[in-house]
Protein backbone atom coordinates (compact mmCIF):
# COMPACT_ATOMS: atom_id res chain seq x y z
CA UNK A 1 0.00 0.00 0.00
CA UNK A 2 3.20 2.19 1.08
CA UNK A 3 4.44 1.56 -2.27
CA UNK A 4 1.42 2.14 -4.11
CA UNK A 5 0.81 5.71 -2.96
CA UNK A 6 4.39 6.35 -3.26
CA UNK A 7 4.10 5.66 -6.84
CA UNK A 8 0.51 7.43 -7.15
CA UNK A 9 1.92 10.58 -5.72
CA UNK A 10 5.35 10.70 -7.97
CA UNK A 11 3.05 9.84 -11.03
CA UNK A 12 0.32 12.70 -10.68
CA UNK A 13 3.34 14.88 -9.72
CA UNK A 14 4.77 13.95 -12.79
CA UNK A 15 1.68 14.55 -14.66
CA UNK A 16 1.11 17.94 -13.22
CA UNK A 17 4.55 19.73 -14.07
CA UNK A 18 4.53 18.57 -17.55
CA UNK A 19 2.77 21.36 -19.86
CA UNK A 20 1.12 18.17 -21.33
CA UNK A 21 -1.37 18.20 -18.75
CA UNK A 22 -2.28 21.63 -19.03
CA UNK A 23 -2.73 21.42 -22.62
CA UNK A 24 -4.59 18.54 -22.57
CA UNK A 25 -6.94 20.10 -19.66
CA UNK A 26 -7.02 23.34 -21.56
CA UNK A 27 -8.43 21.78 -24.97
CA UNK A 28 -10.54 19.68 -23.32
CA UNK A 29 -12.46 22.82 -21.55
CA UNK A 30 -12.24 24.57 -24.42
CA UNK A 31 -13.88 22.41 -26.86
CA UNK A 32 -15.86 20.50 -24.66
CA UNK A 33 -17.63 23.82 -23.25
CA UNK A 34 -17.89 24.51 -27.46
CA UNK A 35 -19.93 21.50 -28.24
CA UNK A 36 -22.00 21.50 -24.66
CA UNK A 37 -22.87 25.46 -26.23
CA UNK A 38 -23.33 24.09 -29.78
CA UNK A 39 -25.38 21.18 -28.72
CA UNK A 40 -27.62 23.19 -26.03
CA UNK A 41 -28.34 26.28 -29.33
CA UNK A 42 -29.41 23.84 -31.35
CA UNK A 43 -31.41 21.54 -29.06
CA UNK A 44 -33.13 25.10 -27.96
CA UNK A 45 -33.44 26.32 -31.68
CA UNK A 46 -35.40 23.19 -32.99
CA UNK A 47 -37.38 23.07 -29.84
CA UNK A 48 -38.82 26.89 -30.62
CA UNK A 49 -39.14 25.85 -34.20
CA UNK A 50 -40.89 22.66 -33.11
CA UNK A 51 -43.39 25.25 -31.11
CA UNK A 52 -44.04 26.91 -33.38
CA UNK A 53 -45.04 24.54 -35.88
CA UNK A 54 -47.49 23.11 -33.29
CA UNK A 55 -49.20 26.21 -32.69
CA UNK A 56 -49.40 26.82 -36.57
CA UNK A 57 -51.43 23.96 -36.67
CA UNK A 58 -53.28 24.70 -33.47
CA UNK A 59 -52.22 21.79 -31.38
CA UNK A 60 -49.96 22.13 -28.11
CA UNK A 61 -46.54 21.24 -28.52
CA UNK A 62 -45.55 17.85 -26.92
CA UNK A 63 -43.62 17.86 -23.89
CA UNK A 64 -39.33 17.82 -24.88
CA UNK A 65 -37.02 16.25 -22.16
CA UNK A 66 -34.83 19.18 -23.20
CA UNK A 67 -32.13 17.69 -20.26
CA UNK A 68 -32.06 14.41 -20.56
CA UNK A 69 -31.25 15.57 -24.72
CA UNK A 70 -28.60 17.91 -24.12
CA UNK A 71 -27.06 15.43 -21.46
CA UNK A 72 -26.82 12.38 -23.85
CA UNK A 73 -25.38 14.30 -27.15
CA UNK A 74 -23.14 15.85 -24.41
CA UNK A 75 -21.56 12.36 -22.83
CA UNK A 76 -21.53 11.39 -26.92
CA UNK A 77 -19.33 14.40 -27.41
CA UNK A 78 -17.39 13.57 -24.49
CA UNK A 79 -16.26 10.48 -25.35
CA UNK A 80 -15.16 11.37 -29.04
CA UNK A 81 -12.47 14.04 -27.16
CA UNK A 82 -11.57 11.66 -24.60
CA UNK A 83 -10.52 9.27 -27.81
CA UNK A 84 -8.47 12.01 -28.98
CA UNK A 85 -7.01 12.96 -25.79
CA UNK A 86 -6.20 9.88 -23.54
CA UNK A 87 -3.79 8.91 -25.40
CA UNK A 88 -1.39 12.07 -24.60
CA UNK A 89 -1.91 11.15 -21.08
CA UNK A 90 -0.79 7.92 -20.71
CA UNK A 91 1.74 8.37 -23.91
CA UNK A 92 4.54 8.99 -21.52
CA UNK A 93 4.02 6.29 -18.34
CA UNK A 94 6.22 3.55 -19.08
CA UNK A 95 7.48 4.76 -22.33
CA UNK A 96 9.52 7.65 -20.49
CA UNK A 97 10.89 5.89 -17.56
CA UNK A 98 12.58 3.70 -19.93
CA UNK A 99 13.81 6.59 -21.92
CA UNK A 100 15.68 8.49 -19.45
CA UNK A 101 16.81 4.84 -17.18
CA UNK A 102 14.39 5.65 -13.74
CA UNK A 103 12.76 1.98 -14.92
CA UNK A 104 15.94 0.85 -13.77
CA UNK A 105 15.70 2.46 -10.50
CA UNK A 106 12.14 1.21 -10.15
CA UNK A 107 13.27 -2.20 -11.41
CA UNK A 108 15.48 -2.78 -8.80
CA UNK A 109 13.88 -1.51 -5.84
CA UNK A 110 11.81 -3.77 -3.75
CA UNK A 111 8.39 -3.21 -5.40
CA UNK A 112 6.39 -5.23 -7.46
CA UNK A 113 5.03 -4.62 -11.12
CA UNK A 114 1.36 -4.86 -9.95
CA UNK A 115 2.22 -1.67 -7.17
CA UNK A 116 3.67 0.11 -9.69
CA UNK A 117 1.42 -0.31 -12.43
CA UNK A 118 -1.51 0.34 -10.21
CA UNK A 119 -0.13 3.56 -8.61
CA UNK A 120 0.36 4.98 -12.20
CA UNK A 121 -2.97 3.90 -13.21
CA UNK A 122 -4.46 5.37 -9.95
CA UNK A 123 -2.59 8.78 -11.10
CA UNK A 124 -4.33 8.47 -14.21
CA UNK A 125 -7.37 7.97 -13.18
CA UNK A 126 -7.07 11.02 -10.75
CA UNK A 127 -6.48 12.87 -13.92
CA UNK A 128 -9.41 11.49 -15.59
CA UNK A 129 -11.17 12.84 -12.80
CA UNK A 130 -9.58 16.38 -13.15
CA UNK A 131 -10.93 16.53 -16.55
CA UNK A 132 -14.62 15.17 -16.25
CA UNK A 133 -15.27 17.06 -12.62
CA UNK A 134 -15.61 20.83 -13.84
CA UNK A 135 -18.02 19.71 -16.94
CA UNK A 136 -20.37 19.22 -14.08
CA UNK A 137 -20.16 23.17 -14.00
CA UNK A 138 -22.28 22.43 -17.68
CA UNK A 139 -24.76 20.62 -15.86
CA UNK A 140 -24.76 22.64 -12.77
CA UNK A 141 -26.32 25.44 -15.09
CA UNK A 142 -28.69 23.38 -16.72
CA UNK A 143 -30.24 22.22 -13.66
CA UNK A 144 -30.14 25.41 -12.21
CA UNK A 145 -32.36 26.74 -15.51
CA UNK A 146 -34.37 23.98 -16.36
CA UNK A 147 -37.84 24.44 -15.59
CA UNK A 148 -39.50 21.67 -13.85
CA UNK A 149 -35.95 20.84 -12.38
CA UNK A 150 -34.73 17.37 -13.67
CA UNK A 151 -33.30 14.18 -11.36
CA UNK A 152 -29.47 14.20 -11.08
CA UNK A 153 -28.71 10.55 -10.31
CA UNK A 154 -28.95 9.48 -14.39
CA UNK A 155 -26.32 12.26 -15.02
CA UNK A 156 -24.05 10.86 -12.93
CA UNK A 157 -24.88 7.27 -14.39
CA UNK A 158 -23.70 9.24 -17.63
CA UNK A 159 -20.50 10.65 -15.92
CA UNK A 160 -19.61 7.21 -14.46
CA UNK A 161 -19.89 5.33 -17.79
CA UNK A 162 -17.57 8.53 -19.18
CA UNK A 163 -15.42 7.46 -16.20
CA UNK A 164 -15.66 3.93 -17.01
CA UNK A 165 -14.87 4.23 -20.89
CA UNK A 166 -11.60 6.75 -19.80
CA UNK A 167 -10.78 4.14 -17.68
CA UNK A 168 -10.66 1.45 -19.71
CA UNK A 169 -8.91 3.78 -22.77
CA UNK A 170 -6.44 4.35 -20.33
CA UNK A 171 -5.81 0.86 -19.68
CA UNK A 172 -5.07 0.33 -23.33
CA UNK A 173 -2.58 3.61 -23.00
CA UNK A 174 -0.93 1.78 -20.24
CA UNK A 175 0.13 -1.01 -21.91
CA UNK A 176 0.84 0.30 -24.91
CA UNK A 177 3.51 2.93 -23.00
CA UNK A 178 4.92 -0.04 -21.80
CA UNK A 179 6.08 -1.56 -25.06
CA UNK A 180 7.59 1.49 -26.38
CA UNK A 181 10.34 3.95 -25.68
CA UNK A 182 8.77 6.28 -27.35
CA UNK A 183 6.23 8.51 -26.29
CA UNK A 184 5.02 9.47 -29.55
CA UNK A 185 5.04 5.91 -31.38
CA UNK A 186 2.92 5.37 -28.13
CA UNK A 187 0.64 7.79 -28.85
CA UNK A 188 0.14 7.38 -32.36
CA UNK A 189 -0.45 3.03 -31.67
CA UNK A 190 -3.08 3.69 -28.91
CA UNK A 191 -4.84 6.31 -31.36
CA UNK A 192 -4.88 3.89 -33.88
CA UNK A 193 -5.95 0.83 -31.58
CA UNK A 194 -8.73 3.55 -30.26
CA UNK A 195 -10.22 3.88 -33.91
CA UNK A 196 -10.47 0.26 -34.30
CA UNK A 197 -12.16 0.02 -31.35
CA UNK A 198 -14.79 2.88 -32.13
CA UNK A 199 -15.37 1.44 -35.79
CA UNK A 200 -15.55 -2.32 -34.77
CA UNK A 201 -19.10 -2.28 -34.73
CA UNK A 202 -19.49 -1.39 -38.51
CA UNK A 203 -17.67 -4.17 -39.47
CA UNK A 204 -20.33 -6.53 -37.71
CA UNK A 205 -22.51 -7.77 -40.22
CA UNK A 206 -26.52 -7.00 -39.78
CA UNK A 207 -27.49 -10.51 -39.58
CA UNK A 208 -27.16 -12.07 -36.05
CA UNK A 209 -24.46 -14.99 -35.92
CA UNK A 210 -22.08 -15.31 -33.09
CA UNK A 211 -19.24 -13.73 -34.49
CA UNK A 212 -21.20 -10.57 -35.17
CA UNK A 213 -22.39 -10.73 -32.05
CA UNK A 214 -18.77 -11.04 -30.56
CA UNK A 215 -17.72 -7.90 -32.59
CA UNK A 216 -20.52 -6.10 -31.54
CA UNK A 217 -19.62 -6.66 -28.02
CA UNK A 218 -15.99 -5.62 -28.14
CA UNK A 219 -17.42 -2.05 -29.46
CA UNK A 220 -16.26 0.16 -26.34
CA UNK A 221 -19.19 2.80 -27.39
CA UNK A 222 -22.29 0.40 -27.40
CA UNK A 223 -21.92 -0.49 -23.92
CA UNK A 224 -21.89 3.15 -23.19
CA UNK A 225 -24.96 3.95 -24.87
CA UNK A 226 -26.41 2.86 -21.93
CA UNK A 227 -25.29 5.32 -19.81
CA UNK A 228 -25.55 8.37 -21.58
CA UNK A 229 -29.17 7.80 -20.86
CA UNK A 230 -28.68 7.34 -17.76
CA UNK A 231 -29.23 3.60 -17.29
CA UNK A 232 -26.97 1.93 -15.59
CA UNK A 233 -26.95 -1.84 -16.22
CA UNK A 234 -24.48 -4.08 -14.56
CA UNK A 235 -23.83 -5.83 -17.77
CA UNK A 236 -21.97 -2.59 -18.66
CA UNK A 237 -20.35 -2.18 -15.65
CA UNK A 238 -18.80 -6.14 -16.10
CA UNK A 239 -17.61 -5.29 -19.31
CA UNK A 240 -15.39 -1.90 -18.45
CA UNK A 241 -14.40 -3.49 -15.35
CA UNK A 242 -13.04 -6.66 -17.58
CA UNK A 243 -11.82 -4.39 -20.41
CA UNK A 244 -9.41 -2.90 -17.54
CA UNK A 245 -8.43 -5.70 -15.78
CA UNK A 246 -7.38 -6.81 -19.46
CA UNK A 247 -5.39 -3.96 -20.31
CA UNK A 248 -3.60 -3.60 -16.99
CA UNK A 249 -2.59 -7.45 -17.06
CA UNK A 250 -1.23 -7.05 -20.60
CA UNK A 251 0.79 -4.49 -18.64
CA UNK A 252 2.06 -6.19 -16.44
CA UNK A 253 2.94 -9.26 -18.74
CA UNK A 254 4.69 -6.51 -20.91
CA UNK A 255 6.73 -5.63 -18.53
CA UNK A 256 7.38 -8.95 -17.36
CA UNK A 257 8.72 -10.09 -20.50
CA UNK A 258 10.44 -6.81 -21.61
CA UNK A 259 12.66 -8.14 -18.00
CA UNK A 260 13.94 -11.10 -20.58
CA UNK A 261 13.78 -9.41 -23.73
CA UNK A 262 16.46 -6.49 -22.66
CA UNK B 1 27.72 -11.94 0.74
CA UNK B 2 27.64 -12.10 -2.79
CA UNK B 3 27.97 -15.44 -5.06
CA UNK B 4 28.01 -15.37 -8.59
CA UNK B 5 28.03 -19.25 -10.17
CA UNK B 6 28.87 -19.43 -13.84
CA UNK B 7 26.44 -16.36 -14.71
CA UNK B 8 25.78 -16.53 -18.63
CA UNK B 9 23.68 -13.52 -20.51
CA UNK B 10 22.53 -13.75 -23.79
CA UNK B 11 20.48 -11.17 -25.89
CA UNK B 12 19.46 -12.90 -28.96
CA UNK B 13 22.34 -14.55 -30.55
CA UNK B 14 24.96 -11.95 -28.50
CA UNK B 15 26.61 -13.22 -25.55
CA UNK B 16 27.43 -10.46 -22.79
CA UNK B 17 28.78 -12.14 -20.28
CA UNK B 18 29.80 -15.96 -20.36
CA UNK B 19 30.93 -18.17 -17.08
CA UNK B 20 31.24 -15.46 -14.57
CA UNK B 21 31.88 -16.57 -11.48
CA UNK B 22 32.97 -14.75 -8.27
CA UNK B 23 32.50 -14.50 -4.48
CA UNK B 24 32.71 -11.33 -2.46
CA UNK B 25 32.96 -11.10 1.46
CA UNK B 26 31.09 -9.10 3.65
CA UNK B 27 32.42 -5.35 3.97
CA UNK B 28 34.57 -6.06 0.72
CA UNK B 29 35.27 -3.53 -1.86
CA UNK B 30 35.49 -5.39 -5.54
CA UNK B 31 36.93 -3.65 -8.59
CA UNK B 32 35.25 -4.81 -11.63
CA UNK B 33 37.90 -3.47 -14.55
CA UNK B 34 37.31 -3.66 -17.99
CA UNK B 35 36.88 -1.72 -21.59
CA UNK B 36 33.68 -0.58 -22.38
CA UNK B 37 31.43 -3.71 -23.53
CA UNK B 38 32.83 -5.61 -21.35
CA UNK B 39 30.15 -6.71 -19.50
CA UNK B 40 30.53 -4.50 -16.43
CA UNK B 41 26.78 -3.57 -16.77
CA UNK B 42 25.71 -6.60 -17.65
CA UNK B 43 26.69 -8.55 -14.46
CA UNK B 44 25.35 -5.59 -11.97
CA UNK B 45 22.38 -5.50 -13.29
CA UNK B 46 21.92 -9.15 -12.64
CA UNK B 47 23.21 -8.90 -9.33
CA UNK B 48 20.79 -5.98 -8.52
CA UNK B 49 17.91 -7.89 -10.51
CA UNK B 50 17.35 -5.60 -13.14
CA UNK B 51 17.30 -9.03 -15.45
CA UNK B 52 17.48 -12.42 -15.00
CA UNK B 53 20.81 -14.29 -16.23
CA UNK B 54 20.07 -16.66 -19.00
CA UNK B 55 22.01 -19.35 -16.49
CA UNK B 56 23.52 -19.28 -14.05
CA UNK B 57 23.01 -18.28 -9.99
CA UNK B 58 23.12 -15.47 -8.25
CA UNK B 59 23.36 -14.83 -4.72
CA UNK B 60 23.09 -11.69 -2.65
CA UNK B 61 23.08 -11.29 0.89
CA UNK B 62 21.88 -15.07 1.16
CA UNK B 63 18.81 -14.33 -1.13
CA UNK B 64 18.46 -16.01 -4.79
CA UNK B 65 18.54 -13.06 -7.17
CA UNK B 66 15.83 -14.56 -9.04
CA UNK B 67 14.09 -16.68 -6.91
CA UNK B 68 13.87 -14.27 -3.78
CA UNK B 69 14.32 -10.68 -5.75
CA UNK B 70 12.16 -8.37 -3.58
CA UNK B 71 14.56 -9.83 -0.62
CA UNK B 72 17.25 -9.07 -2.87
CA UNK B 73 16.76 -5.46 -3.44
CA UNK B 74 15.57 -4.56 0.00
CA UNK B 75 19.07 -5.12 1.04
CA UNK B 76 20.86 -3.31 -2.28
CA UNK B 77 21.78 0.03 -3.06
CA UNK B 78 22.25 0.03 -6.93
CA UNK B 79 23.30 3.09 -9.06
CA UNK B 80 23.74 2.14 -12.80
CA UNK B 81 25.64 3.93 -15.27
CA UNK B 82 23.30 6.86 -16.01
CA UNK B 83 22.07 7.62 -12.55
CA UNK B 84 18.07 7.07 -12.46
CA UNK B 85 16.88 10.74 -11.79
CA UNK B 86 13.60 12.24 -12.46
CA UNK B 87 14.36 15.74 -13.41
CA UNK B 88 11.49 17.75 -12.76
CA UNK B 89 11.95 16.80 -9.35
CA UNK B 90 13.51 18.45 -6.30
CA UNK B 91 16.56 16.12 -4.81
CA UNK B 92 14.38 15.74 -1.53
CA UNK B 93 11.37 14.91 -2.52
CA UNK B 94 13.07 12.45 -5.10
CA UNK B 95 15.26 11.13 -2.63
CA UNK B 96 12.09 10.76 -0.26
CA UNK B 97 10.33 9.00 -3.16
CA UNK B 98 13.38 6.50 -3.48
CA UNK B 99 13.31 5.88 0.31
CA UNK B 100 10.01 5.17 0.29
CA UNK B 101 9.88 2.46 -2.44
CA UNK B 102 13.09 1.12 -0.77
CA UNK B 103 11.21 0.44 2.49
CA UNK B 104 12.56 3.11 4.82
CA UNK B 105 10.39 3.78 8.02
CA UNK B 106 8.31 7.16 7.23
CA UNK B 107 9.91 8.18 10.96
CA UNK B 108 13.56 7.49 9.70
CA UNK B 109 12.81 9.00 6.48
CA UNK B 110 13.78 12.60 7.69
CA UNK B 111 16.95 11.33 9.57
CA UNK B 112 18.38 9.17 6.66
CA UNK B 113 18.15 11.81 4.19
CA UNK B 114 19.91 14.32 5.89
CA UNK B 115 22.67 11.53 6.63
CA UNK B 116 23.02 11.05 3.06
CA UNK B 117 23.15 14.18 1.70
CA UNK B 118 25.94 15.15 4.62
CA UNK B 119 27.44 12.31 2.94
CA UNK B 120 27.23 12.63 -0.60
CA UNK B 121 28.34 16.92 -0.29
CA UNK B 122 24.38 17.83 -1.49
CA UNK B 123 23.12 19.67 2.00
CA UNK B 124 22.79 22.90 0.13
CA UNK B 125 21.27 21.22 -3.14
CA UNK B 126 17.82 19.65 -1.37
CA UNK B 127 15.28 22.51 -2.68
CA UNK B 128 17.05 22.50 -6.31
CA UNK B 129 15.25 20.97 -9.02
CA UNK B 130 17.46 18.11 -10.54
CA UNK B 131 17.08 19.32 -13.93
CA UNK B 132 19.38 22.59 -12.66
CA UNK B 133 22.31 20.53 -11.22
CA UNK B 134 25.42 20.18 -13.07
CA UNK B 135 26.64 16.43 -14.06
CA UNK B 136 28.98 15.93 -11.13
CA UNK B 137 25.73 17.14 -9.10
CA UNK B 138 23.74 14.49 -10.67
CA UNK B 139 26.32 11.94 -9.99
CA UNK B 140 25.83 12.73 -6.41
CA UNK B 141 22.09 12.38 -6.35
CA UNK B 142 22.73 8.82 -7.71
CA UNK B 143 24.89 7.85 -5.45
CA UNK B 144 22.76 9.07 -2.33
CA UNK B 145 19.64 7.23 -3.66
CA UNK B 146 21.59 3.77 -3.50
CA UNK B 147 22.58 4.86 -0.17
CA UNK B 148 19.39 6.20 1.27
CA UNK B 149 18.11 2.68 2.58
CA UNK B 150 21.62 2.33 4.23
CA UNK B 151 21.87 -1.05 2.10
CA UNK B 152 23.90 -4.28 3.48
CA UNK B 153 25.34 -4.37 -0.40
CA UNK B 154 26.02 -1.22 -3.15
CA UNK B 155 26.51 -2.13 -6.48
CA UNK B 156 27.76 0.98 -8.02
CA UNK B 157 28.08 0.86 -11.87
CA UNK B 158 30.86 3.00 -12.38
CA UNK B 159 30.35 5.92 -9.84
CA UNK B 160 33.00 8.50 -10.51
CA UNK B 161 31.82 8.94 -14.29
CA UNK B 162 31.43 12.86 -14.87
CA UNK B 163 32.81 14.18 -11.42
CA UNK B 164 35.58 17.08 -11.65
CA UNK B 165 38.84 15.48 -10.10
CA UNK B 166 38.25 17.11 -6.67
CA UNK B 167 34.45 15.31 -6.16
CA UNK B 168 36.12 12.43 -7.99
CA UNK B 169 38.51 12.09 -4.69
CA UNK B 170 35.70 13.01 -2.33
CA UNK B 171 33.64 9.93 -3.98
CA UNK B 172 36.24 7.67 -3.57
CA UNK B 173 36.81 8.58 0.02
CA UNK B 174 33.08 8.31 0.53
CA UNK B 175 33.39 4.38 -1.32
CA UNK B 176 36.26 3.73 1.14
CA UNK B 177 34.55 4.90 4.72
CA UNK B 178 31.79 2.95 3.47
CA UNK B 179 33.75 -0.43 3.35
CA UNK B 180 33.23 -2.45 6.72
CA UNK B 181 29.81 -1.77 7.20
CA UNK B 182 28.78 -2.26 3.19
CA UNK B 183 29.54 -4.48 0.93
CA UNK B 184 30.66 -2.72 -2.53
CA UNK B 185 31.07 -3.73 -6.01
CA UNK B 186 31.85 -1.03 -8.16
CA UNK B 187 32.86 -0.67 -11.96
CA UNK B 188 35.39 1.69 -13.78
CA UNK B 189 37.85 1.54 -16.71
CA UNK B 190 40.26 3.46 -15.03
CA UNK B 191 42.86 1.60 -13.95
CA UNK B 192 44.18 3.56 -10.90
CA UNK B 193 40.66 4.23 -9.39
CA UNK B 194 41.06 0.64 -8.56
CA UNK B 195 43.79 0.50 -6.94
CA UNK B 196 42.88 2.95 -4.56
CA UNK B 197 39.61 2.06 -3.88
CA UNK B 198 39.37 -1.59 -4.08
CA UNK B 199 40.66 -4.41 -2.14
CA UNK B 200 40.36 -6.55 -4.87
CA UNK B 201 40.27 -6.47 -8.81
CA UNK B 202 37.96 -8.59 -11.51
CA UNK B 203 39.53 -7.63 -14.94
CA UNK B 204 36.64 -8.85 -17.25
CA UNK B 205 36.79 -8.60 -21.16
CA UNK B 206 34.10 -9.75 -23.85
CA UNK B 207 32.19 -11.38 -21.25
CA UNK B 208 34.77 -13.10 -19.41
CA UNK B 209 36.92 -13.04 -16.23
CA UNK B 210 40.61 -12.68 -17.68
CA UNK B 211 42.14 -12.14 -14.09
CA UNK B 212 41.05 -12.14 -10.19
CA UNK B 213 43.66 -10.46 -8.18
CA UNK B 214 44.34 -8.14 -5.32
CA UNK B 215 45.31 -4.73 -6.57
CA UNK B 216 48.41 -4.30 -4.66
CA UNK B 217 49.30 -7.63 -6.39
CA UNK B 218 48.50 -5.68 -9.52
CA UNK B 219 50.70 -2.60 -8.36
CA UNK B 220 53.81 -4.08 -7.00
CA UNK B 221 54.45 -5.21 -10.67
CA UNK B 222 54.87 -1.74 -10.71
CA UNK B 223 57.36 -1.03 -7.64
CA UNK B 224 60.46 -3.07 -7.81
CA UNK B 225 59.79 -7.09 -7.44
CA UNK B 226 59.16 -9.19 -11.00
CA UNK B 227 56.76 -11.33 -12.25
CA UNK B 228 57.92 -13.97 -14.15
CA UNK B 229 55.53 -15.93 -16.61
CA UNK B 230 56.10 -19.63 -17.34
CA UNK B 231 55.02 -21.76 -19.83
CA UNK B 232 53.87 -25.29 -18.65
CA UNK B 233 52.37 -28.05 -19.74
CA UNK B 234 51.03 -31.31 -17.50
CA UNK B 235 49.40 -32.18 -13.99
CA UNK B 236 48.38 -28.49 -12.79
CA UNK B 237 47.38 -29.67 -9.70
CA UNK B 238 51.20 -30.09 -8.92
CA UNK B 239 51.95 -26.53 -8.76
CA UNK B 240 50.37 -25.69 -5.62
CA UNK B 241 52.90 -25.56 -2.66
CA UNK B 242 55.70 -26.17 -4.87
CA UNK B 243 57.54 -23.16 -4.11
CA UNK B 244 56.17 -22.69 -0.71
CA UNK B 245 59.76 -22.81 1.01
CA UNK B 246 61.35 -20.15 -2.14
CA UNK B 247 60.81 -16.92 0.69
CA UNK B 248 61.60 -14.90 -2.56
CA UNK B 249 58.05 -15.73 -4.09
CA UNK B 250 55.51 -14.06 -2.92
CA UNK B 251 52.49 -15.81 -4.53
CA UNK B 252 51.72 -17.86 -7.85
CA UNK B 253 48.57 -17.89 -9.79
CA UNK B 254 47.75 -19.85 -12.51
CA UNK B 255 46.27 -18.96 -15.64
CA UNK B 256 43.56 -20.68 -18.15
CA UNK B 257 44.93 -23.40 -19.57
CA UNK B 258 44.88 -23.28 -23.75
CA UNK B 259 45.94 -26.45 -25.59
CA UNK B 260 47.20 -28.32 -22.36
CA UNK B 261 49.10 -25.85 -21.88
CA UNK B 262 48.56 -23.33 -19.06
CA UNK B 263 50.49 -20.13 -17.61
CA UNK B 264 52.08 -19.41 -14.51
CA UNK B 265 52.30 -16.04 -13.11
CA UNK B 266 54.94 -16.08 -10.51
CA UNK B 267 54.85 -12.59 -8.05
CA UNK B 268 58.84 -12.50 -6.65
CA UNK B 269 59.90 -9.92 -4.15
CA UNK B 270 63.39 -7.68 -4.92
CA UNK B 271 65.87 -9.00 -7.67
CA UNK B 272 67.18 -12.01 -6.71
CA UNK B 273 67.50 -14.69 -9.13
CA UNK B 274 65.32 -17.78 -8.56
CA UNK B 275 64.69 -18.58 -12.00
CA UNK B 276 66.75 -21.61 -11.60
CA UNK B 277 64.61 -23.19 -8.49
CA UNK B 278 61.51 -22.40 -10.33
CA UNK B 279 62.47 -24.56 -13.32
CA UNK B 280 63.66 -27.09 -11.36
CA UNK B 281 61.11 -28.07 -9.30
CA UNK B 282 58.89 -27.66 -12.19
CA UNK B 283 60.71 -30.66 -14.05
CA UNK B 284 61.55 -32.44 -11.12
CA UNK B 285 57.75 -32.66 -10.05
CA UNK B 286 56.96 -34.00 -13.62
CA UNK B 287 55.72 -30.97 -15.44
CA UNK B 288 57.08 -29.61 -18.96
CA UNK B 289 58.76 -26.49 -18.97
CA UNK B 290 58.19 -24.71 -22.60
CA UNK B 291 58.90 -21.13 -22.24
CA UNK B 292 59.93 -18.59 -18.81
CA UNK B 293 60.17 -14.62 -19.21
CA UNK B 294 60.46 -11.82 -16.93
CA UNK B 295 57.86 -9.45 -17.21
CA UNK B 296 58.18 -6.00 -15.69
CA UNK B 297 54.42 -4.13 -16.74
CA UNK B 298 52.59 -1.00 -15.44
CA UNK B 299 49.03 -1.88 -14.78
CA UNK B 300 47.79 -0.65 -18.09
CA UNK B 301 49.91 -2.89 -20.02
CA UNK B 302 48.67 -5.83 -17.21
CA UNK B 303 44.90 -4.67 -18.32
CA UNK B 304 45.93 -4.23 -21.92
CA UNK B 305 47.57 -7.13 -22.26
CA UNK B 306 44.72 -9.29 -20.66
CA UNK B 307 42.32 -8.10 -22.64
CA UNK B 308 43.50 -8.15 -25.55
CA UNK B 309 44.98 -11.74 -25.42
CA UNK B 310 41.35 -12.66 -24.95
CA UNK B 311 40.60 -10.95 -27.98
CA UNK B 312 43.31 -12.71 -29.99
CA UNK B 313 42.20 -16.15 -28.54
CA UNK B 314 38.04 -15.05 -29.78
Amino acid sequence: MRNFLAILKKELQALFVSPIAYVVLAVFFAVGGYFFYIIMSSLVNQAIEMGFRYQQMGAPPPPIDMPFLVMRNFFGILSTILLFLIPMITMAAFAEEKRRGTMELLATSPITNTQLILGKFAAVLVFLLVMLAPTLLNTLLLYLYSEPSFPLAPVLVGYLGAFLLGGALLSVGLFVSSLTENQIVAAVVTFGIFIVLWVIDATAGMESSLTNETIKYLSVLNHYEDFTKGVLDTQHLVFYLSFIFLGLFLTSTSLDSAKWRQ
Amino acid sequence: MIKAEHLTKRFGLATAIEDVSFEVGKGEILGFLGPNGAGKTTTMRILAGFFPATQGIAVVAGYDVFKQPLDVKRRVGYLPENPPLYSEMKVDSYLRFVATINGVAKSKIETQLEKVKQRCGLADHGKRLIKHLSKGYKQRVGLAQALIHDPEVLILDEPTIGLDPKQIIEVRELIKSLAGRHTIILSTHILPEVSMTCQRVIIINEGRIVAMDTPENLTSRLQGGELIEVEAAGDVERVHGLFKDIPQIRNVSVGPPSNGHFILTINVEGKEEVRHLISRRMIEAGLNLYQMKVQTMTLEEIFLKLTTREEGAA
